[in-house]
């Protein structure tokens, strides 16, 4: 409990920063902000009205706490191309890239655990070089073209999956968003196998295990039972650890899929120089990795009373 | 060294300790280049860094000149991979895209190592609210996905060049920052630093002369491996949705966004540029599995 807390004390100043972050956004931006973001056919009224809506010539402070005055009333700031609030703009995309997110981490795990078994169980044999090579190639391999040459393959020459959307209901859902899913999944795998293999190298070399095969225990028993048991759990927190990168990877796959997510949007508010969606799904993303990263903490320390205070 | 060393005989004192040294260093060359991961590494790197930086002498083609009167050609003796819709060839595409990108990550490298450096050493070497502040700050900037960041950034910065580096920069120094303090923390316990703090030595002098040589490798390894293939990925991205190089000049992420509406007829000008950042990728991969093998057998 007392973990938990000196987490959450922890996590105020960390969301404040991230708040900080993103207003200061505005004033990265070269020159009068409302000019620049309007473009030159900009006429002077809506000049006028996106200063007064920032408080743009207001003192600093003052613009700040404006902007947390809005936040705290979850007023995210109004889209300048759609013309409605982005609050609600995020909202309803959110449930798309939330599904994508956790298809992908499933997809991941699914992928990488047999994979990470394979490896563990040879050290330094054949197949362990092989399944290393994995996250060596993956590292580097932009997302987005992989979706591409899947997308073309898959979808467009064999007609296995649809090109774009994310299909209806949750069978429509699932096969629709199999191929994005898959993407953001092979992106996330290296990390995965990586950790999962040296953790189950670890738990290998425990004497437990010793005992467990002296006692005769057959081999896919004792992974199972044994192995993966102890391993997962530092693989799920490489998960949490790992979910802006998650997240990161979600952008570009949602524009390349054609889903429309969060990712997709804030894809689009740049193309449409729509300034306060992107500022508002930098913040939202910001604070949900934040989140999920004090669960994932909070959730080690109560699987494995070993690490609390480090 | 794990060999038990025989003590020289009583006669002859002298060369023994320089013929121990020489063994030492006959060894540790000795290493490096059995590592075959390393070796892998540094081949791979090596010829796509030679690719590029020949490229002026391997085509005789200008990467940017249009040719309407061959478009979307199939690769030939002429074209080596074809051309693309404005008849550009495309393996002089790919030498200068690959010139290009692999400039702006190198150079983009540079200030957050120094930066980062310099701030991580400051926070473990200080300690105290210093650190404190120094990590918090380092835990708001690492609580934003990267490429969310970065792409917001360059948008609010406007596309290009410049705006790569301000924004690779803004957000790429706290990975250095935490490996030094980190390093630093375990390095200032030692006595040599004791030694020159009772020595009257400033606190600058012990960090850049004292601690920062120990300590630097690791940083070193990072910028040159993990780094470098970050910002690849993150320049290929931002460049793949036109916020990075501006065309008409060449680079891998603008070549796959050019080929991806003639994906199904001509795969080429998607795939290899793609394949491209993949072979880098694993060159500097490779590399940095081999360095930091190294530099733990050194430490060992």
């Amino acid at each position: 409990m007392a973990f938990v807390i000196h987490r959450l004390v922890l996590l105020v100043p960390t969301v404040l920063g991230v708040t900080i972050i993103t207003f200061f956004m505005i004033h990265l931006i070269p020159g009068d902000p409302a000019r620049t973001i309007l473009g030159i056919h900009a006429t002077p009224r809506a000049i006028a009205i996106l200063h007064a809506q920032w408080g743009l010539n207001r003192p600093l402070v003052d613009q700040y706490w404006l902007y947390m005055d809005r936040l705290v009333h979850g007023n995210l700031g109004q889209s300048l191309y759609y013309g409605t609030g982005v609050a609600g703009l995020i909202t309803s995309r959110l449930p798309v890239t939330l599904w994508l997110i956790i298809y992908a981490a499933i997809l991941a795990v699914v992928i990488s655990v047999p994979l990470a078994i394979l490896a563990a169980s040879r050290k330094d044999g054949i197949r362990d070089h092989a399944v290393r090579l994995i996250p060596l190639l993956g590292l580097g391999m932009p997302a987005f073209w992989l979706g591409l040459i899947l997308q073309s393959e898959l979808s467009v020459r064999y007609r296995l999956f649809p090109v774009t959307g994310y299909g209806t209901g949750f069978a429509g859902h699932l096969h629709s968003m199999f191929l994005p899913s898959l993407t953001v999944a092979i992106a996330l795998c290296p990390v995965i196998i990586r950790s999962l293999r040296a953790s189950m190298l670890d738990v290998l070399g425990a004497e437990f295990i010793t005992t467990a095969r002296a006692k005769g225990v057959p081999a896919t028993r004792l992974y199972i039972r044994h192995v993966l048991r102890n391993a997962i759990i530092p693989a799920v927190t490489v998960l949490g650890i790992n979910i802006g990168f998650l997240i990161g990877g979600t952008l570009i796959v949602e524009q390349v899929f054609g889903l429309p997510g969060v990712g997709s949007l804030l894809i689009q508010s740049i193309f449409a120089r729509d300034f306060p969606v992107v500022q508002a799904v930098a913040l939202v993303f910001g604070i949900m990795v934040v989140l999920v990263n004090l669960l994932t903490d909070v959730a080690y320390a109560t699987l494995d009373p070993r690490v609390r205070f480090d | 060294m794990s060999t038990i060393s025989i003590p020289p005989a009583a006669g002859s004192p002298g060369p023994a300790p320089q013929a121990a040294a020489g063994d030492r260093a006959r060894t540790r060359r000795g290493r490096w280049y059995r590592q075959p991961t390393l070796m892998a590494g540094l081949v791979i790197t090596g010829l796509i860094l030679f690719l590029v930086i020949a490229a002026p002498l391997l085509t005789s083609y200008n990467p940017d000149t249009p040719n309407f009167t061959a478009t979307l050609q199939s690769p030939s003796a002429h074209h080596l991979l074809g051309t693309d819709q404005l008849g550009r060839d495309t393996w002089s595409r790919l030498l200068y895209g690959g010139r290009t990108d692999l400039r702006i990550a190198f150079i983009a490298v540079l200030l957050p190592f120094v930066l980062g450096t310099i701030v991580g050493s400051v926070a473990g070497y200080f300690g105290g609210w210093v650190d404190i502040v120094i990590m918090r700050l380092v835990d708001i900037v690492v609580a934003f996905p990267f490429f969310v960041l970065v792409i917001a950034l360059v948008f609010v910065l406007g596309p290009g060049e410049r705006s790569i580096y301000i924004a690779i920069s803004l957000i790429g120094w706290v990975s250095y920052a935490r490996i030094i303090r980190g390093q630093i923390l375990v390095a200032k316990r030692q006595e040599y630093v004791a030694a020159a703090q009772a020595g009257g030595l400033s606190h600058v002098r012990i960090m850049a002369r004292h601690l920062l040589p120990n300590v630097i490798s690791q940083a070193i390894v990072y910028a040159l491996s993990v780094d470098i293939e970050q910002d690849i990925l993150a320049i290929v991205t931002l460049s793949y949705l036109g916020l990075g190089i501006q065309p008409p000049a060449p680079d891998w992420g603008t070549m796959i966004s050019d080929g991806q509406n003639f994906l199904t007829t001509h795969w080429q000008l998607t795939t290899i540029p793609g394949l491209a950042v993949v072979v880098t990728g694993l060159g500097l991969s490779l590399l940095a599995d081999g360095l930091a093998d190294l530099l733990r057998l050194g430490q060992s």
